[in-house]
């Protein structure tokens, strides 16, 4: 469950937003809707912990995010604008290497199956610069379902993925939110997920 | 622990798919270390005198270079601020890449000057005392240099800011690094200046890795 | 009763209140700096007594090492304000730093030229690579680097804080630096006023030289609090309270 209270955020001399409450809980998905520039990836970044919120409070489960650290962080899965992949490695060696990050176990076979199922068979072991564009954000969905995490923060999941893989990337989001998940999610287009809050940032 | 070690293998694999960078430093080295002869005249007596200033002078110019690619290709594709949301302690993490970055651009640095040296006329106790200095030196180099990239992350005038910001920083380092040498050959033993020099590595090791973390999570604010 | 005095001092912590309350203490440090300068540099030229070995020259000492002094001084301050500034969040306590910076370096420069004008006649060169020469050159440097690092980053905020980190990185490293600049060259003279031994000079030497401290202190303190108003009008441009001040408003802007 997390909980927001009087989040304002300040850019510069402008500020973004003010007042900004928010709740999302077990099996819930939040839209955080807003024109550019009005303030949606702060928000997703200060709710990840990245940058401090001007004023307001972050709560996880009941407890101040600012002091859970480490163990806010094991439950989050956080993706901005870049790719947060390593153009230079595999597919498989990024998720290698992510899971190590995370903490967490996971074995080859596993790894492969998920790389499979998001239509990069065959290309586990190809650096990822020789990969296309569409091919290159799939990796992050291997990724998104490898990764134990209660909570995703996902800005802007659904740029540059092609009909199919958009399907996929919904399907994985349904998935993780029927198993108790809580997303928050940002896109300039309808997301094609049911039963969905919905928060405006901006004036 | 895990993932500090998972750090340090993946900045190393990125830097053997990447060669032509590291390698391009130590050319840097080379070519900066033969220049002064160049500039100053081939007399023996002269360039063994000056050697030690030469070769950390160029240490410190190369371990600069590198720097600049520490944190900011990371950061431009987001690996970066999945470190600072991973689990484990980002401290730990950046210490992990900065034991890569001394890897991979420190120790080469360690291994070439003995042979350079040897252009000098530098004689093999020398030389001993020249690969410790700079054995206890380069990783010291990586530590501060590590907060200056930091600092400078996706700033305007990066490169040259960093040199700014890190090489009065770099002096200590230097003058007793330099030194070290210098009083060998001299027959005042070498033992004061190696000496301060790990305390100057022990104190970075507990100081840089907080700096640089604090500073790194300022740039990604 | 001790609530009360305890808000009224936090009160001038917010950039708004301490505005006019520099704009007040201003005048009165521009005297206090006058006052000692007068005194000083009549000690300095008319009282102290001409040195045995070094004749008149030796009078810029009395311009160098309160310079000197000053630009240690001032780098300690400005580090403090700058963390404590990210260590509470306040912007006025980085406006202070950034608004000690210059002043702090000028007096680095100051005592770089200085010390060159009297190496000449004394040494015979311009330059000497000697300690506390050295040691103030890099301090010089390290002012550099702040101003310089705080110039390039757009972000007022980012500023402050990398700022921050950077101040205190050199506070650390200052004394190490010195040291190991003291290790590596030890021409200069030793050091003729320190806080543990008896000076081994004149005592009304000794007063020309505090009194020019004081006055380089209230100097930089007049001149740190006119420059951190500039700084509070240009960065607080977009509030309200600014753009009702006589002298934002005078502009017809």
């Amino acid at each position: 469950m997390l909980t927001a209270t009087g989040l304002s955020c300040v850019r510069g001399e402008r500020c973004l937003f003010s007042g900004l409450d928010l709740s999302v809980g077990a099996g819930e998905w939040l839209h955080v809707q807003g024109e550019n520039g009005a303030g949606k990836t702060s928000l997703l970044r200060i709710l990840a912990g990245l940058s401090p919120p001007a004023e307001g409070e972050i709560h996880w489960n009941g407890e101040a995010t600012r002091t859970l650290a480490e163990d806010f962080r094991r439950d989050l899965l956080f993706l901005g604008h870049h790719g947060a992949v390593k153009e230079e490695l595999t597919p498989f060696e990024n998720l290698s290497l992510a899971a190590q990050l995370d903490g967490t176990a996971l074995d080859e076979a596993t790894a492969l199956k998920a790389l499979a199922r998001f239509g990069l068979r065959g290309r586990e072991d190809l650096a990822v610069r020789f990969l296309s564009a569409g091919q290159k954000r799939r990796v992050l969905l291997a990724r998104l379902a490898v990764r134990q995490a209660t909570l995703w923060i996902l800005d802007e999941p659904f740029t540059a993925l092609d009909v199919k893989a958009v399907g996929l990337l919904s399907g994985l989001i349904v998935e993780h939110v029927t198993n108790g998940g809580i997303a928050i999610l940002t896109s300039h287009q309808t997301i094609p997920l049911p039963n969905g809050k919905i928060l405006k940032v901006g004036a | 622990m895990n993932a500090v070690i998972a750090i340090i293998r993946r900045d190393l694999l990125l830097a053997m798919r990447r060669k032509s960078e590291v390698l391009t430093a130590l050319f840097f080295f080379i070519i900066v270390v033969s220049l002064f002869p160049l500039g100053i005249g081939p007399e023996t007596a002269l360039l063994r005198k000056i050697a030690p200033g030469i070769l950390w002078v160029a240490a410190l110019l190369a371990t600069m270079l590198g720097l600049a690619r520490l944190f900011a290709p990371d950061h431009a594709d987001g690996t970066l601020e999945q470190m600072v949301l991973a689990p484990a302690p980002l401290g730990l993490l950046v210490t992990g890449k900065i034991i890569a970055h001394w890897i991979t651009t420190g120790l080469p640095l360690v291994l070439l000057a003995p042979v350079l040296g040897i252009q000098f006329d530098l004689d093999t106790g020398a030389l001993g005392i020249l690969v410790v200095a700079l054995l206890l030196g380069t990783p010291l180099l990586s530590l501060i240099g590590a907060i200056g990239a930091a600092l400078t992350l996706g700033v305007r005038g990066g490169g040259v800011l960093l040199s700014v910001l890190v090489l009065p920083l770099y002096v200590p380092a230097l003058i007793f690094g330099a030194g070290a040498v210098e009083a060998h050959i001299s027959g005042l033993g070498a033992g004061g200046h190696l000496s301060l020099l790990a305390a100057l590595l022990a104190l970075a090791v507990f100081f840089a890795p907080w700096a640089t973390t604090a500073a790194l999570r300022i740039a990604l604010e | 009763m001790s609530n009360n005095r305890i808000i009224h001092w936090f009160k001038y912590a917010s950039p708004q209140s301490f505005y006019p309350l520099a704009g007040k203490m201003i005048p009165w440090f521009w005297g206090l700096a006058a006052a000692f300068f007068v005194s000083g540099l009549y000690i300095s030229f008319f009282v102290a007594p001409t040195d045995f070995q070094q004749g008149e020259g030796y009078r810029i000492i009395f311009i160098h090492v309160p310079a000197a002094w000053m630009s240690m001084f001032i780098y300690l301050v400005m580090a403090f304000w700058a963390g404590l500034g990210l260590a509470l969040n306040t912007r006025l306590s980085s406006m202070m730093a950034q608004a000690l910076a210059p002043t702090g370096a000028i007096m680095a420069f100051l005592s770089l030229w200085t010390g060159a004008l009297w190496g000449k006649p004394m040494w015979g060169a311009w330059w000497v690579w000697d300690a506390r020469l050295t040691s103030a050159l890099i301090l010089f440097f390290l002012y550099i680097g702040f101003i310089a690092l705080q110039a390039a980053i757009d972000d007022a905020r980012r500023a402050d804080k990398a700022g921050a980190i950077l101040a205190l990185v050199g506070v650390v490293n200052v004394p190490i630096i010195y040291f190991s600049v003291k290790w590596w060259n030890t021409l200069h003279q030793g050091a003729s006023v320190s806080l543990t031994k008896a000076p081994s000079m004149a005592t009304t030497m000794l007063w020309g030289m505090l009194i020019m401290a004081l006055a380089f202190w209230m100097y930089s303190i007049a001149l740190a609090l006119t420059r951190v108003r500039a700084i509070i009008l240009e960065r607080e441009a977009h509030t309200e309270w600014v753009k009702e001040l006589p002298e934002v408003k005078g502009n017809g802007q």
